[in-house]
């Protein structure tokens, strides 16, 4: 109809002139407006990290204003009676007085709060997510990267957030981050020195402490999760194999209208839920704790969930020290606190591309692989998993001691041995239920889906008739590439030179046997051929 | 209930129960009457001759027939009719079984069987006292916040921030202490039961215990600010509803913004 | 890739994108309607919350209070303003998107992906542009500008580093200084009362620091190094060399409150057991042996404080600590 009467666009006006005439935008959005994403829950996680991430930049920019990064001695004179006249630190006293006299303060600290958590928990579902689906393969590899080191950040600024109130808790937390820079060899001392301007507690850290918080890490974040979108806008979004859906083309819905009216309600919702939570659930309620004192302590001392497995590693290492010429290094907080999160840390940074070192595969990959078709790479991330839980629950062992009737010492002595084992099972275990599944769509496209239905045959014997699946199940179920061990015996590889056979060529082997050692063979032509003579 | 009901198999018991409407009877008329002191002291050796039959009955097998302790229970020389008091009058003792440590239950001696058990006790050889009534007037002697601060100096480490008790080593624990009776408090900071130290008159002053008791009954009683409390252990719970309640509902909302409407 | 496949044809094909299924509001305008209607409702909902926000904000006092099952007592306007808020966003949320669920086009829509490796001649016209550059700079051939760049770019960066050093004093030796000394009576710790030996009866423990010349108080600074816990048990209950005995008076024991894992307060004891149990990482310490270790990751036992009484009776230090209290750090010496 546009044909025959000339309409005006809804952006054919005066603001949007001087806006082109000064950027040239045009062009720029006239390809980008109708952009496609694919849609699907998984792809969602991602982005209640970032919305959360604006909802804490909101909110703790509220807090700003009533909050004091002082460490100055005052006496409490507000209007919560169990503190009256008792000494405690500027912070601490202004974020009472936020919680309790200002009118919507405590609703702000909590949301702040859960969406704190929530933060970090999405960065971990999210991380989950493209891990178990193979998403960081190339070219996303630097978004791997990227997300690691958000998530990192991540957990340093929550720990920063947290202890800003310094109240009882959450000076007892950075008593321990202290014990754990002072705890560095040859630098450590100096380290916690110049960090709190002297011996512990100090009078300065808080303020420095509140710059890292609310500048610092923030921008930081800001940064990466610019560069973060930036790389999902330009080198499209992965997506889920289906009929249709190929490494060439991305199936979806335009930016514009669906996806902004979805994504932009998306934050509203992020952001209610969040709110509900402050609403109706109290969080880091510090009145209850009381202003810092190093001579006291609360039993149950944690800290957040995502500090709570470095805890729960610190509590279950042996008690390993070694003192010679004069000097002390402690293996008992080296280990757990620096060394096992740092291995850990850069494994999951550098296992894409230990990965695509093992399959050789140098392909773009933009269909995402389902967990059970990758065993070996899923078990693995069971495993990572299970380690970090087990490490977890012992961070919390003496909660769940006083809840379950428990002792702490069972419950460490089952970490202790747990957190060797349980990996490994939960390895095994998951790599086994990986390859049953894929056995089992391997059946179900040679031979169907049992279809509940009973038949006697003329020999009185019962079957379950089974129906074949449509084209396009067919299709998502068979699509997958799949990767062969490199051959053992072989020391020229295809061009005719010599392969590397010293410890890099057969650790290269060993990994590639490990990881695609076992595998369910797809159906092949020949097999469907076997299957339709049998009928 | 099993206890008293064993007792009243007993070929004695009869004879106990009369023995003990008696001296009961007895003991409140010398207690209701404004008696002469030696009348008062009798009344006190007759309830000191009342326990020490209860306590061959129902303590002795543990704690030894002169309450000099056993291997299995300790000494109850010198610990006091406040130790008693707040031992029994919680039910902690008689123990139902042989675990880490007595739980508190429903009391198995009346009151009034308490305090001759008590009297008992107390006749062996000078322990803390149980402290009156008038003596635990908190509301007018205690100060509020130095009683939270004398907590968390000195309790929270076992009993939590907030009172609501904690982990100990080897499946011990330290009991909550919201509902417990002021004076209950009172008798086992200076008594010490099981595992908890004992906190002398200058270690923690009488007005210091006030404080504390105080605090406490404020803790309490104390209103909610900022909605459910979940439990007041910290960070574990709030962990615990973030990663079930919260993500519960942010993921369900991105499945059904993902569902293909219909 | 499959080194097997190649030969092999793969049995299935991609049968391409399915067929659009249509909605109900679609082709239906009664159901059309009743979206419409339903996203306008979630809108206005949105709006009455956030004027009930605004009504909660003035008309609900802050020390209002209500009770509610599982709340217990809860502040009225915390809860009122935090429901109408939530709800005032959350209706725009499931608006939004339910407007785009039902009404917007739902017809998948395909955009075709490029690799993102450069086109070969781009590629080529870049490595020409840069050697160009490169060579008009000269950087390949002045080695001298290129080495005295380098220096001074690696030194350039001490600046900043440097600039950092007054972020604190230097550790020395403060890490090892308590305020305890010879003769320090040891006071209550809040309450400030020296306590004698007869104040604590067996299993007891105070909770002390040393009293201070001058009536000064603790600073936190102090109170970090300061706190010890000071217990009573029979003097036959300890097993202690004849040193560590004569830290003691007749069963009177003094440690320092401060783990010597990551310098938690260890006021955890238990006097039946006489166990000393940290919270935060769960080190157990046995008094009897002189706070030893027994369970936990910290390695060393509590520093003992050695104690006796003076003239008048009360409890007091012979002497400071003989070794640094707290966590272990580099230049820590046993």
């Amino acid at each position: 109809m546009s044909d025959t009467q000339a309409t005006k666009s809804g952006i054919d006006n005066g603001a949007f002139d001087f806006l082109d005439e000064r950027t040239g935008i045009a062009k720029a959005l006239k390809n980008n407006l109708r952009k496609i994403f694919p849609d699907h829950w998984s792809f969602m996680l991602g982005e209640i990290a970032l919305y959360s991430f604006i909802i804490l930049l909101l909110s703790g920019t509220f807090l700003t204003f009533f909050f004091v990064p002082s460490q100055e001695e005052v006496i409490y004179h507000g209007s919560y009676a169990p503190l009256a006249g008792l000494q405690m630190s500027q912070a601490y006293a202004s974020t009472i007085d936020m919680s309790f006299d200002v009118r919507g303060g405590l609703l702000m600290r909590q949301i702040h709060h859960w969406a704190a958590l929530i933060f970090l928990a999405a960065m971990i579902v999210h991380l989950l997510r493209v891990f178990f689906t193979g998403a960081y393969r190339k070219p996303r590899e630097f978004n791997w990267l990227l997300g690691i080191g958000l998530l990192t950040l991540g957990i340093l600024e929550g720990f920063a957030g947290y202890s800003l109130p310094d109240d009882l808790l959450s000076g007892t937390g950075l008593r321990i981050a202290e014990a754990i820079v002072q705890a560095i060899p040859l630098v450590g001392t100096y380290l916690a020195f110049f960090l709190f301007g002297g011996p512990f507690p100090g009078h300065i850290f808080i303020s420095r402490l509140y710059t890292i918080h609310v500048l610092l890490i923030p921008a930081i974040i800001l940064a990466l999760i610019t560069v973060h979108l930036m790389l999902v806008w330009f080198q499209k979004h992965t997506q889920y194999p289906g009929p249709g859906r190929t490494e060439k083309n991305v199936v979806g819905y335009p930016l514009m209208p669906v996806y902004m009216a979805k994504a932009g309600g998306f934050f509203f919702i992020v952001f209610g839920i969040t709110a509900f939570l402050g609403a109706l659930f109290s969080i880091n309620p510090i009145w209850l704790y009381g202003p810092y004192n190093p001579s006291q302590i609360s039993a149950g001392s944690q800290p957040d969930f995502y500090m709570g497995w470095l805890d729960g590693l610190v509590r279950m290492a042996p008690n390993l020290e070694t003192h010679a010429f004069g000097h002390t290094i402690s293996w008992n907080i080296l280990i757990p606190a620096l060394i096992v999160p740092g291995i850990f840390f850069t494994g999951l940074a550098l296992f894409p591309f230990l990965e695509s070192w093992v399959n050789g595969d140098k392909n773009e990959h933009h269909l995402l692989e389902r967990p059970r078709n990758a065993p070996t790479r899923t078990a693995l991330g069971v495993g990572g998993l299970t380690f970090m839980i087990v490490a977890l629950i012992n961070g919390g062992n003496d909660i769940i001691a006083t809840h379950f009737g428990l002792s702490i010492n069972q419950i460490m002595w089952f970490s202790r041995i747990g957190i060797f084992l349980l990996p490994v099972i939960s390895f095994l275990i998951t790599k086994r239920i990986c390859l049953g599944l894929a056995h089992k769509d391997r059946d179900t496209v040679l031979h169907g889906r049992e279809s509940g239905r009973l038949v006697m045959l003329p020999n009185g014997e019962y079957i379950e008739v089974h129906e074949q699946i449509s084209a396009d199940e067919k299709w998502t179920l068979t699509q997958h590439k799949q990767y062969d061990v490199i051959a053992g015996q072989t020391n020229v590889d295809s061009n005719g030179l010599q392969r590397a056979t010293g410890i890099k060529g057969r650790t290269r082997r060993a990994l590639s046997k490990w990881m695609y050692g076992e595998q369910v063979a797809k159906p092949t032509t020949a097999d469907l051929e076997i299957e339709s003579g049998e009928h | 209930m099993k206890r008293l009901s064993k007792y009243r198999r007993h070929p004695l018991a009869a004879a106990l129960v009369i023995g003990l409407g008696l001296l009961l009877v007895g003991s409140i008329y010398a207690f209701a009457t404004p008696a002469a002191p030696a009348e008062a002291s009798n009344a006190r050796n007759q309830a000191v001759q009342e326990g020490r039959q209860m306590f061959l009955k129902g303590c002795s097998s543990c704690h030894g027939l002169n309450a000099e302790g056993t291997k299995i229970a300790p000494s109850l020389i010198g610990v006091g009719a406040a130790s008693v008091d707040f031992q029994v009058g919680t039910g902690r003792m008689p123990m139902a079984d042989a675990s880490v440590q007595a739980m508190a239950k429903t009391p198995q001696y009346s009151p009034t069987e308490t305090m001759a058990l008590a009297e008992y006790i107390a006749s062996l050889a000078p322990g803390p006292a149980i402290p009156s009534q008038e003596s635990l007037n908190y509301s007018r002697d205690g100060n509020l916040a130095q009683g939270g601060a004398l907590f968390r100096t000195n309790c929270a480490m076992c009993h939590n921030f907030a009172g609501q008790g904690g982990a100990l080593s080897q499946g011990k624990y330290a009991a909550s202490l919201m509902g417990v009776p002021p004076q209950k408090i009172y008798e086992a900071m200076i008594t010490g039961p099981q595992s908890m130290p004992v906190f002398g008159d200058r270690s923690l002053t009488p007005l210091q215990k006030l404080s504390i008791i105080k605090w406490l009954k404020n803790a309490e009683n104390e209103k909610a600010q900022g909605g459910i409390a979940l439990g007041k252990v910290g960070p574990v719970t709030e962990g615990l509803l973030v990663w079930t309640l919260g993500l519960g509902l942010l993921i369900g909302a991105a499945v059904w913004l993902g569902a293909k409407s219909k | 890739m499959s080194d097997h496949s190649q030969g092999e044809i793969e049995p299935f094909s991609d049968p391409g994108l399915p067929a659009h299924v249509h909605r109900r509001a679609d082709h239906d305008p009664v159901a059309e309607k009743r979206a419409e209607r339903q996203v306008a409702t979630l809108f206005v909902i949105s709006a009455l919350s956030t004027i009930a926000f605004i009504v909660s904000f003035v008309g609900i006092r802050s020390d209002q209070y209500i009770f509610l099952p599982l709340f217990g007592t809860t502040n009225a306007q915390q809860l009122a303003l935090g429901i109408f808020f939530a709800l005032a966003l959350s209706a725009i949320g499931f608006g939004a998107v339910h407007w785009a669920k039902t009404l917007m086009p739902d017809t998948e829509q395909v955009d075709l992906r490029h690799t993102m490796r450069s086109a070969e001649v781009d590629r080529r016209e870049l490595a020409a542009t840069f050697d160009d550059g490169a060579r008009d700079s000269g950087i390949g051939r002045r080695s001298l500008i290129k080495r005295t760049l380098g220096a001074a770019l690696a030194l350039i960066t001490i600046s900043p580093l440097i600039l950092l050093r007054d972020l604190g004093p230097l550790p020395r030796k403060q890490l090892e200084h308590t305020n305890w000394q010879k003769g320090s009576r040891l006071i209550t710790d809040p309450g400030g009362i020296a306590l004698k030996a007869a104040d604590l009866q067996v299993g007891g423990v105070a909770h002390v620091l040393p009293e201070l010349p001058n009536g000064r108080h603790q600073t936190l600074d102090d109170l970090t190094r300061d706190a010890v816990l000071v217990i009573r048990l029979r003097p036959e209950d300890l097993h202690l060399n004849a040193e560590r005995t004569n830290w003691t008076h007749d069963g009177i024991i003094a440690f320092s409150k401060l783990c010597t894992h990551m310098g938690c307060a260890v006021g955890l004891y238990e006097q039946r057991t006489h166990h000393l149990l940290c919270p935060c990482h769960q080190s157990t310490f046995d008094v009897t042996t002189g706070a030893s270790v027994i369970f936990g990751p910290a390695a060393r036992p509590l520093p003992q404080l050695a104690i006796t009484v003076d003239s008048e009776g009360y409890l007091v230090a012979q002497h400071g600590f003989t070794e640094a209290v707290g966590p272990s750090f580099w230049e820590r010496s046993v």
